[in-house]
């Protein structure tokens, strides 16, 4: 094995926090997007806290009514542009030129600038509290509510302006990295599959952000300098802001969830000791669900009647078979696979389990005659919670618990792991399994109190109570990031036996990421050294 | 086993830059078709267009007319579709090491750039209609601005573009920036003909 001298450059030797504002070092900025992204996850929790706390019992007085509209549009607002689309460029941050065997990603200063652009735009979005109440017309500003709100809104347009710019440059980044940057052998159809999805979310954000940019730019117009796009008093539309909000906000939910649904990819065949089931298959399907993704926005649009029913309920049906490939590729990965259970696989099994419920109730929603029953009911929350919380929330976990011992040098306790997951399992369910039974039963989404008549207080309580317990849940896992932070670095290269070349280096990488790569033939390169397979 | 050594060696074709740079372009395509979309589906809407029969009795006592003028955004396209073809000149003449012929191209793609948008607020200025005169006006402005904005960033860039030949950067073998800059510029070009096509010509 060669090893190359690398000169360390003089960055390295400036004072720390120095060192930390000004790098251009992927595995440095991917920490600092972890960082920031779980700071905002534990902000839009407090936010969701409350909002379970006013929901807990009928005719509650505990915020007021607007307040309470702050808060659920914050909720949300901070949970996607903040949290969940983000953390995903913070996982990609470090993960894929690692996986890709490259240095570092295509443009160093370009990444820096798409991570700095998250703290400023965050604190805009937050200050709408400061100045007279944060926005308060939910994380779709549907006009004509949003014509009327406060300056809160302004606040939150250019800071969802900002957070897309951020994405658009992070995508053309990731792109260009996973075209040009590979390492020698690592074709496209032999890269790691946590790359592939997303490099296809990286094309869904490129094309799909700078269009709800148009329509924010065309809210702010409208909002401040007397426009009328959203006005049918003066020729305007009010249902154009529903199109162009949906041609971004329906492809941003594969945003949301593709790199989730990667990670997990990452993991089953690592903790099954299996290759994965159908590689080429599921890249196919991740293509097949970011083409689709486009041609489906509409479905959220089913009760204004101005849009074509059949069509977007047919390929929203569509869109569940690319999914449904998925998790075939999922289960014949476990299939008479040598399964453990440590805490990365836990979450990847919540992950699939809760991810399939999802997924079926949201092809309830698909059926446009059964959508005009259940819209902006609270079935939809749940239906949301599941792919984006019982999805995306639990491979962010199960992503933090795999690639930790990588990124810091040491291992998450596994007892602590444990009833984090437990904890989190149950309180999930209990928090969100009771709203599709009260959408069902009617209750609309985004009322601040219900009255005790309703009937709705008993499942409103479970919903709570399950709420404060994900809220619980959370405590076992500072403690174990905190008790691991306290440890030496004592990680080896590949403490799971991984399949993917990040495994290949130190834990912690240097800062050049690797001294030599092996060769690559397949997707999985330490699988094929461990089982002797050189050539595929 | 077999090693490589981590090599960072550059690929033939376009390079990463460039391939940046276009993917950059692609995201402004999208953006200007969520305008255009805008305007398309606020023509469709409209009964007759202009939509005159919106204006509100205020407006027309205060002399709001849903009116372009057409000879003088004509003559501000030719000279747009003439700066593309002038920067192009430029990035022929950095091609064959030809700095001074980069630098007197681009000077004038520069100068014919400050006089569209000098023709622009001139137009503007003549109009007798606001951003707030019903979607007509809405979407006038709001189109032509953002497209105003972007000949604005072109020419900044070219001003970069400029200094940079002064101080001897370019050679026939490096030059990037300066064909980055011609495609954004034929961008910006491109999006003025659909612009002008649609607002001034489509009845």
């Amino acid at each position: 094995m060669t090893s190359i001298a690398i000169p360390r450059p003089a960055y390295a030797e400036r004072p720390w926090i120095l060192d930390w504002l000004t790098t251009v070092d992927h595995k440095k900025l991917g920490i600092l997007y972890l960082y920031t992204t779980m700071f905002f996850f534990a902000v839009g929790g407090i936010l969701a806290l409350l909002v379970r706390a006013q929901l807990a019992v009928a005719d509650n007085t505990f915020v007021n009514n607007d307040a309470y509209n702050q808060i659920f549009t914050m909720h949300a607002s901070a949970m996607l542009f903040l949290f969940i689309i983000p953390v995903w460029a913070g996982f990609g941050n470090y993960i894929v030129p690692l996986q890709i065997g490259a240095a570092d990603m295509a443009f160093p200063r370009i990444n820096a600038l798409s991570f700095w652009l998250i703290p400023p735009a965050g604190l805009l979005m937050f200050s709408g509290f400061l100045f007279g109440g944060a926005s308060d017309v939910g994380w779709t500003a549907y006009s004509p509510l949003a014509r009327s709100s406060g300056v809160g809104l302004d606040l939150w347009i250019i800071s969802v302006i900002i957070l897309g710019v951020s994405s658009t440059i992070g995508a053309a980044n990731f792109m260009v990295t996973m075209f040009r940057m590979r390492a020698p052998g690592m074709t496209m159809f032999r890269m790691p599959i946590f790359c592939w999805t997303m490099l296809v979310t990286a094309v869904l954000q490129l094309l799909a952000t700078p269009v709800l940019a148009s329509g924010l730019a065309m809210l702010y117009i409208d909002r401040n300098f007397g426009g009328s796009f959203f006005d049918p008093n003066g020729g305007g539309n009010a249902i154009l802001w529903q199109n162009i909000f949906w041609f971004y906000s329906h492809p941003a939910v594969y945003i949301m969830i593709l790199p989730g649904m990667g990670i997990i990819s990452e993991i089953l065949p690592v903790f099954a000791r299996k290759p994965l089931f159908g590689y080429k298959a599921f890249v196919f399907a991740t293509m097949g669900i970011g083409g689709l993704g486009f041609s489906v926005w509409a479905h959220h649009m089913f009760t204004t009647g101005a849009v074509l029913k059949p069509w977007f309920g047919f390929m929203t049906f569509m869109i569940g078979v690319p999914t449904g490939v998925k998790m075939f590729n999922w289960l014949g990965t476990l299939w008479r696979g040598s399964i453990t259970f440590e805490a990365p696989m836990l979450f990847a099994l919540g992950f699939l389990s809760m991810f399939l419920i999802g997924g079926i109730n949201g092809t309830f929603s698909a059926a446009v005659p059964v959508d005009f029953a259940i819209h902006d009911t609270y079935f939809v929350v749940a239906h949301i919670h599941y792919v984006l919380f019982g999805g995306a929330v639990f491979a962010v976990f199960a992503g933090l618990y795999y690639w930790f011992p990588k990124i810091w040098g040491r291992r998450l306790d596994e007892r602590l792991a444990r009833i984090h997951f437990a904890l989190q399992f149950i309180g999930f369910n209990l928090a969100f399994f009771p709203m599709h039974l009260l959408g069902l039963d009617g209750m609309p989404r985004r009322i601040a109190t219900y009255s005790e008549s309703s009937g709705w207080e008993t499942l409103n309580l479970i919903s709570t109570i399950g709420a404060f317990l994900i809220g619980v849940a959370m405590i076992p896992f500072i403690i174990n990031v905190v008790m691991a932070f306290l440890r030496p670095k004592d990680q080896p290269n590949d403490p799971w036996e991984g399949n993917t070349l990040e495994w290949w280096t130190t834990s912690p990488p240097p800062v050049h990421n690797f001294d030599s790569l092996p060769e690559v033939h397949s997707e999985r390169p330490l699988w094929d050294l461990r089982h002797g397979k050189a050539a595929h | 086993m077999a090693a490589h050594a981590v090599a960072t060696q550059e690929k033939q074709g376009l390079s990463n830059g460039m391939l940046g740079f276009i993917l950059f372009l692609a995201s402004e395509v999208m953006f200007f078709g969520g305008l255009f979309a805008a305007y398309f589906i606020a023509r469709s809407d409209a009964r007759e267009w202009p939509p005159v029969y919106l204006l509100t009795p205020e407006q027309v006592a205060a002399g709001v007319k849903l009116e372009v003028e057409f000879w003088l955004p004509f003559i501000a396209t030719i000279l747009l579709i003439t700066s593309s073809v002038t920067i192009q000149l430029g990035v022929f003449s950095i091609q064959r090491g030809n700095r001074s012929g980069l630098i007197r191209w681009t000077f004038i793609s520069i100068v014919l750039g400050l006089v569209f948008l000098v023709m622009q607020v001139y137009d503007y200025s003549q109009l007798h209609f606001g951003v707030g005169d019903t979607i007509y006006g809405t979407t006038f402005y709001t189109l032509t601005g953002f497209h105003g904005l972007h000949v604005l960033g072109g020419v900044i860039f070219m001003g970069i573009i400029l200094a940079r030949s002064l101080a001897g950067q370019f050679t026939a073998a490096n030059h990037e920036a300066v064909e980055a800059c011609s495609f954004y510029w034929h961008f910006v070009d491109v999006v003025w003909i659909a612009l002008f096509t649609t607002l001034y010509i489509i009845p």
